[in-house]
């Protein structure tokens, strides 16, 4: 038990840890605060796209691609397969463009969901009262699609935020990179348990959220 | 050198194809048994912690929520970081290929428990009243009634969960389980050529892509109509 | 039919229910004996149907006494789901099992509860669908059948364990009017086949012509009862008269 204290639980090296950990943790709500936004966004490009008859079907592939290719591999081509090409990313801009190309073909889902739960009949109304299509889509369409879709954006804004440690690989000294630094420096897993600590500070209130919403839509069928 | 020449050499030299197949082909088949055995233990575990839910016994659901909720939480990485460095340290000694199988198989059994408890809570009263005024107690009117429709329901999310999930068998590369990513990057290293890490790439989409799209075919068709 | 002579087959004793500090019920005694079919009415609230859920204790009772075929479902030793297999029980909604067919619904508990083979099961099931009318639809999912068909696969489902009385939850509220026709012929057919039955309902005509005794509730309270020509026709008290007057327009 004693052991178990001293190799996880060792506050002494967690402080020790900490001033690292502070700053890994602020990179990586640096990389959550751009890769969501991001991915959204993306995710929104995707859904529109599929909607134009002409491009359906390769946005379609593009997306089952990206489905197929766990993000790992993904950033590390990015990351250590560009340069060969010539092609040099900072270990930042590699773990963004991975993150935010992985978030968008499932972020892109969602929004095609939301957007087709909502009624043709908005699009009408919206139209008969003279709004153009992109106001229609604006100002109607999305905050209806996103309401519809609220706890499946949630859930994948949580995936995306874990997904962001993948940076670690990469030498992006975000806070997975930090923790790891220091456990390998101190020989012990501590400073592990700290970062685990703050991922779940970070997280913990949109998982319950989440359950939340879960037990909500059960509750009104 | 054409554009095109430069383009293939980097990614697709032939030489460095013939020389690392093999290497990736086994990697596949690493990948694939980890992602079984993953799948078999996930699912498994996560209905038996559902129906353990459905009792309602207090302690036992307090724990099953706390357990649920941290590995939804936490990036799988960070706890294969932590039992693959951590748990030696405490005299328990793990091959990275054990590792990797427990932390993602108690991440798929965490989502699954989540989801087809859902699926439990969804489904409508009268199903458990019909049961029971048929003669079934608690247990049979779950495991006949309840527990088929639940499971019914959460097939399309679960779908999606579990891809998304053997998808993370990648993550073995970083504690050296050689499987494919693994190989590629040791290949590359060695050979400084991104052909290896684009033969990955292809290895993932060989095995994921049909994957992906009968996902994509049960979220539409699986399910019934509803009396 | 309701000879005093005839065996009581659910006696309801001093009945309370209360859902926090409402008392739904209030103290109910009523007999049923065999082979009679006897009609709850009631104003929504008067604690009807709930009084019927009392009588295979999908509802708990408070305190008091149900008793089936000699057997006091509230006593300690009692079994309770070998004796609910004996009291069947039809509801608003059907709850037929949306996963399996007709066939399915009716012989899952025969084959799960009752351990019978699959082969004795579906004979059995067949011949309960056979006095519904639907032996031909054994093979339908429930999704695929109209509302007056999946109520009749409901009857079937309690007929199959052959039980010692029914209860009736409203069988016919949920249907379209032009479906209800089939639901009551074939309690009319069960009747005649010297089934107990107990029916929650609001359809007077047919309490009219096929009960052998109506109980009117209100507020908890047995308030009035007797042969449905006596209860429907002169009732005496003020509120059984506006609410009956109510139904029948």
């Amino acid at each position: 038990m004693d052991l178990l204290i001293d190799q996880f639980f060792n506050t002494a090296i967690m402080a020790q840890a900490w001033p690292i950990l502070w700053r890994g943790l602020q990179m990586t709500l640096l990389l959550c605060l751009t890769a969501v936004p991001l991915g959204l966004l993306g995710g929104l490009l995707v859904a529109l796209a599929g909607r134009v008859r002409a491009l359906r079907w390769t946005v379609v592939a593009l997306v089952d691609l990206l489905r197929a290719v766990p993000p790992l591999v993904l950033l590390l081509f990015l990351y250590a397969g560009l340069p060969f090409a010539g092609i040099h990313l900072p270990p930042f801009l590699a773990a963004l463009l991975a993150l935010g190309l992985n978030a968008s073909s499932f972020y892109g889902e969602i929004w095609r969901a939301g957007i087709d739960s909502v009624g043709h009949g908005q699009w009408e109304a919206a139209r008969s009262t003279g709004l153009g299509h992109r106001q229609t889509l604006t100002a109607v369409i999305l905050p209806q699609a996103a309401r519809a879709v609220l706890p499946d954006l949630v859930s994948n804004t949580i995936e995306v935020v874990k997904l962001t440690s993948l940076a670690s690989v990469v030498a992006l000294p975000e806070l997975l990179y930090s923790a790891d630094m220091a456990r390998s420096v101190t020989y012990n897993a501590s400073p592990l348990m700290l970062a685990a600590g703050l991922y779940l500070a970070l997280l913990w209130p949109l998982v319950r959220l989440l359950a939340r919403f879960e037990h909500r839509s059960a509750g009104s069928r | 050198m054409g554009g095109w020449e430069r383009f293939v050499d980097t990614f697709f030299k032939p030489a460095l194809i013939e020389r690392y197949w093999p290497a990736i082909l086994d990697g596949m088949w690493v990948t694939i048994q980890i992602a079984a055995a993953v799948v078999v233990t996930g699912l498994a575990l996560g209905l038996l912690l559902a129906v353990i839910r459905a009792y309602r016994i207090r302690p036992l659901t307090w724990a099953i929520i706390l357990c649920v909720d941290v590995l939804r939480a936490l990036p799988p990485l960070v706890l294969i970081l932590l039992a693959y460095f951590g748990l030696p340290n405490i005299g328990i000694l793990l091959s990275a290929f054990t590792v990797l199988w427990l932390v993602l198989s108690a991440v798929l059994a965490a989502f699954t428990e989540e989801i087809v408890w859902a699926g439990i809570t969804s489904i409508r009263k009268g199903q458990w009243d019909a049961a029971r005024s048929t003669g079934f107690g608690f247990t049979g009117a779950l495991i006949f009634v309840v527990l088929p429709q639940a499971i019914r329901l959460a097939i399309p999310p679960l779908t999606n969960r579990t891809i998304a999930i053997t998808k993370n068998t990648a993550l073995g590369s970083v504690i050296g389980v050689a499987e494919i990513l693994n190989r590629a990057t040791t290949a590359q290293s060695v050979e400084g050529n991104a052909t290896p890490l684009a033969m990955a790439a292809i290895a993932y989409c060989l095995l994921f892509v049909p994957v992906v799209i009968a996902g994509r075919w049960i979220e539409t068709r699986f399910g019934w109509r509803r009396a | 039919m309701s000879s005093s002579a005839a065996r009581p087959i659910l006696e309801v004793r001093k009945l309370t229910k209360r859902f926090g500090t409402v008392e739904v019920l209030k103290g109910i005694d009523m007999v049923v004996a065999e082979r009679e079919m006897v009609f709850l009415i009631g104003p929504s609230g008067s604690g009807k149907s709930t009084l019927l859920r009392c009588c295979n204790r999908l509802e708990e009772p408070t305190s008091g006494h149900v008793i089936v075929d000699g057997v006091d479902l509230m006593a300690p030793g009692t079994d309770i789901n070998a004796m609910r297999r004996r009291i069947g029980m039809v509801f608003q909604q059907f709850n037929l099992y949306p996963h399996l067919t007709a066939l399915g619904n009716v012989s899952l508990a025969l084959r799960k509860v009752l351990k019978q083979s699959r082969a004795q099961a579906d004979a059995t099931a067949r011949a309960a669908l056979e006095q519904v009318g639907l032996a031909a639809r054994a093979g339908a999912y429930p999704a695929d059948l109209s509302g007056g068909q999946q109520q009749r696969v409901a009857i079937a489902r309690a007929l199959a364990l052959e039980p010692t009385v029914m209860l009736f939850d409203e069988p016919t509220s949920a249907l379209d009017p032009e479906l209800v026709g089939s639901v009551l012929s074939a309690m009319r057919d069960m009747r005649a086949a010297g089934m107990t039955m107990v029916v929650v309902s609001h359809e007077l005509r047919f309490a009219r012509e096929a009960a052998d005794r109506v109980v009117f509730l209100d507020h908890g309270q047995i308030v009035e009862e007797g042969p449905p020509s006596q209860v429907l026709g002169t009732p005496t008290s003020e509120r059984a008269r506006a609410f009956i007057a109510d139904l029948l327009h």
